[in-house]
């Protein structure tokens, strides 16, 4: 017994110190996971925690009117200020509507897209469908929105296409809608795209078997196996669409969302915790809309 | 065609099903009838699936009909066909309890929610599976699952069910579990039964009627004891059962006939070494308790290639004389397991009933006019 033992240890020793440190690691699964995320959390904590706390926190401070230098004492009257004005309240709606209108717009857009893609492309053209879905993702943001704005000029190929110069949208919300839904829309097509590859094909047979038309199975099969899926893409599309504010300068008119407002007072006003204070609200609608979603239970189902 | 004065559940007429260059199922002529517990036995890729999937309407045919109690449905979807499918990996939807997925077909049948109740428990109970009613199917061990499924799809009453390997999941003590309860379910609710499998002995012990697919055709028709007993060519021969063929010079020498003979591997004694009993002591083998051959009885000399222990029965490879090598099943009465081995190299003499040795036809690649009055419903 003693002997044997002693074979043992005599093994560990000359199995070398990484894979002692491994043998180790496994036995100690809380070392484990601790050395495991170490890394992510320090990303997590530092840049981007740490990033969200310096802007509440300058969110609270104000600038003098005359010297424009910043005066760090904790107020609420940058939130007073969003709160009273009605311009505030009616640019935050807008945002949110346009952030919805271009996720709805996504939805039902990749929906359809993602299913061919996964379910009715043979295997052999999938792969180029993705890469075709991908492409896009390489081309400047600004290359992409600078060609809608050509597209949609008075008198361009969208008017001439719709019969003349005027009966298209020209620049406005609609355009802004538009394009940030073509800007947006791989992000909602790959994860519903992955959630449908996982999806078996059995599943669909077996409700057919059971006596379901397309469109029940559609709605009582896929629908829900990749609501997690819709869920991550419209994270995607959602706080995308809400945080932009080079679009809407590009083929949004006249139009103004959150992001001009935080990009106005940076630049031209200068008054960077009134900035802070307005880029608050896009967190806050964000952190409403996740809580909503786990709230629904809708993640806990698979 | 059909003799008897019912039509049949599922009778299938020249069906052929190609997927590109793969000819999956090369003309299948069958017919089954209302009622009957049938198996589809054949080695991976012959093409059991694809005509399950035909039937079922998943794939359609690339030729020939598929008729469902007499009507034609090769052009139906699968939900205007009256087939439910028990699927080989279950298919359960994963978002929906163990109560809502029995309840799926009823609900699309807009079925009231008490009738559905009470149908969805009494098809649990038949599968023998209440008390799981709100678990999700990741929570259910193998054999519970395949419960769930079978239940799902017979809650809705169908004509004909179809199971592709149903069991191939399971571990060997629940699929012997599951063969006795599957085959009680169906004398119990009286629906036909279209069973796939690639377990031989499956097929034989639960179904009425077999069928042997061989690269998309079939190869024989029959009871599970006709199928075994008169294999209709040597790749039924080895496919249901040991494949014990003799033919040739051995066939010549040893049954003094021309042809390939088939002998079941159980039919054949073991008849004492045709040499004096010093041989065997000098070889310090075990003593064989050998009954002698009877004067009606066919019999051959060889030698024991391999011993092969099995516990209840034990497996002689026998390399004879005439040269032909013939396995030999014995109940394990006479030996103790330990000497077995040495048996190694002892000449023995086999022997069997005349009967026993059944002319096997030499396979003929059919043409298409000589196929169907061969695979003709009996
Ligand atoms: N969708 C498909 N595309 C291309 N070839 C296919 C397809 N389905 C089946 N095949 C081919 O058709 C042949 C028969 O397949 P099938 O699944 O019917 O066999 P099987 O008898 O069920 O085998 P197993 O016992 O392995 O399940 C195989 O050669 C298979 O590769
Ligand atoms: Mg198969």
């Amino acid at each position: 017994m003693l002997g044997r033992s002693a074979d043992a240890a005599g093994a560990d020793t000359a199995r070398g110190p990484v894979r002692r440190l491994s043998a180790w690691l496994h036995r100690h699964a809380g070392v484990r996971l601790a050395a495991l995320l170490a890394a992510p959390l320090f990303w997590l904590v530092v840049a981007y925690l740490g990033a969200l706390a310096v802007l509440f926190v300058s969110a609270l401070w104000t600038v003098n009117g005359f010297t424009g230098e910043v005066v760090r004492q904790p107020t609420l009257v940058n939130f007073r200020t969003i709160a009273a004005d009605e311009v505030y309240r009616t640019v935050a709606l807008r945002s949110v509507g346009v952030a919805a209108a271009v996720t709805v717009i996504d939805t039902l857009i990749a929906l359809p897209m993602a299913f061919y893609m996964a379910k009715v492309a043979r295997p052999r053209y999938r792969r180029w469908l993705v890469v075709a879905i991908l492409t896009p993702l390489w081309a400047s943001y600004l290359v992409k929105a600078y060609a809608w704005r050509v597209l949609l000029a008075n008198g361009g190929p969208v008017d001439w296409l719709l019969g003349g110069p005027g009966s298209g949208p020209g620049y406005g919300l609609t355009a802004t809608v538009l394009v940030l839904a073509y800007l947006w829309l791989p992000y909602m097509i790959l994860p519903v795209y992955a959630g449908l590859e996982r999806l078996p094909d059995s599943l669909l047979e077996a409700s057919a078997d059971l006596g379901a038309r397309a469109g029940r199975t559609f709605r009582k099969v896929v629908l829900p196996v990749i609501v997690p899926s819709l869920i991550a893409g419209s994270i995607f599309t959602f706080s995308l669409s809400l945080g932009d504010y080079i679009t809407v300068q590009i083929v949004g008119g006249k139009t103004q969302l959150i992001g001009n407002l935080v990009y106005a007072n940076i630049g031209a006003a200068n008054n960077l915790p009134f900035a802070a204070a307005l880029a608050t609200i896009p967190v806050l609608i964000m952190v409403v809309y996740l809580v909503a979603v786990r709230r629904s239970g809708a993640l806990e189902e698979l | 065609m059909s003799a008897g004065p019912a039509t049949p559940a599922v009778a299938l007429r020249g069906l052929r099903k190609s997927f590109g260059a793969v000819e999956a199922v090369a003309g299948v002529d069958l017919e089954i009838a209302d009622g009957e517990f049938f198996a589809m036995l054949g080695p991976s890729g012959s093409g059991k699936t694809t005509v399950l999937r035909m039937i079922a309407g998943f794939e359609p045919p690339t030729a020939g009909t598929v008729l469902l109690g007499g009507r034609d449905v090769t052009r139906l979807a699968p939900f205007e066909r009256d087939v439910n499918t028990v699927f080989q990996d279950y298919a359960l939807f994963p978002h929906l309890t163990v109560r809502q997925n029995v309840e799926y077909g009823l609900r699309v049948r807009k079925v009231g929610r008490a009738e559905r109740r009470a149908r969805a428990e009494e098809a649990l109970r038949s599968v023998r599976l209440d008390g799981l009613d709100d678990r999700r199917p990741a929570a259910l061990s193998g054999g519970q699952r395949q419960r769930v499924a079978l239940a799902r799809a017979l809650v809705i009453r169908p004509k004909v069910l179809l199971l592709d390997e149903p069991l191939g999941a399971l571990d060997l003590k629940l699929r012997e579990q599951m063969q006795v309860e599957l085959k009680a379910l169906q004398r119990e609710v009286g629906i036909t039964f279209v069973f796939v499998t690639h377990d031989q002995e499956e097929a034989l012990t639960m179904s009425d009627r077999v069928a042997v697919f061989e690269n998309g055709r079939i190869a024989q028709v029959g009871s599970p004891a006709e199928v075994y007993e008169r294999p209709a060519s040597p790749f039924v021969a080895g496919f249901v059962g040991t494949s014990n063929l003799l033919s040739g010079d051995a066939a010549r020498a040893i049954l003094g006939r021309e042809g390939t003979f088939s002998v079941r591997p159980e039919k054949i004694r073991l008849v004492g070494p045709p040499t004096a009993p010093g041989r065997g002591a000098a070889t310090n083998a075990p003593e064989l308790e050998l009954p002698p051959a009877s004067a009606e009885e066919a019999s051959a000399t060889g030698r024991i290639a391999e011993v092969v222990y099995a516990g209840a029965t034990i497996r002689f490879v026998v390399d004879l004389d005439a040269g032909a090598r013939l396995v030999v099943t014995q109940q394990n009465l006479t030996t103790s397991s330990a000497d077995v081995a040495a048996l190694r190299g002892t000449p023995v003499r086999l022997a069997w009933r005349a009967e026993h040795a059944v002319a096997v036809p030499d396979p003929v690649v059919p043409t298409p006019r000589e196929k169907e009055s061969a695979h003709a419903y009996r």
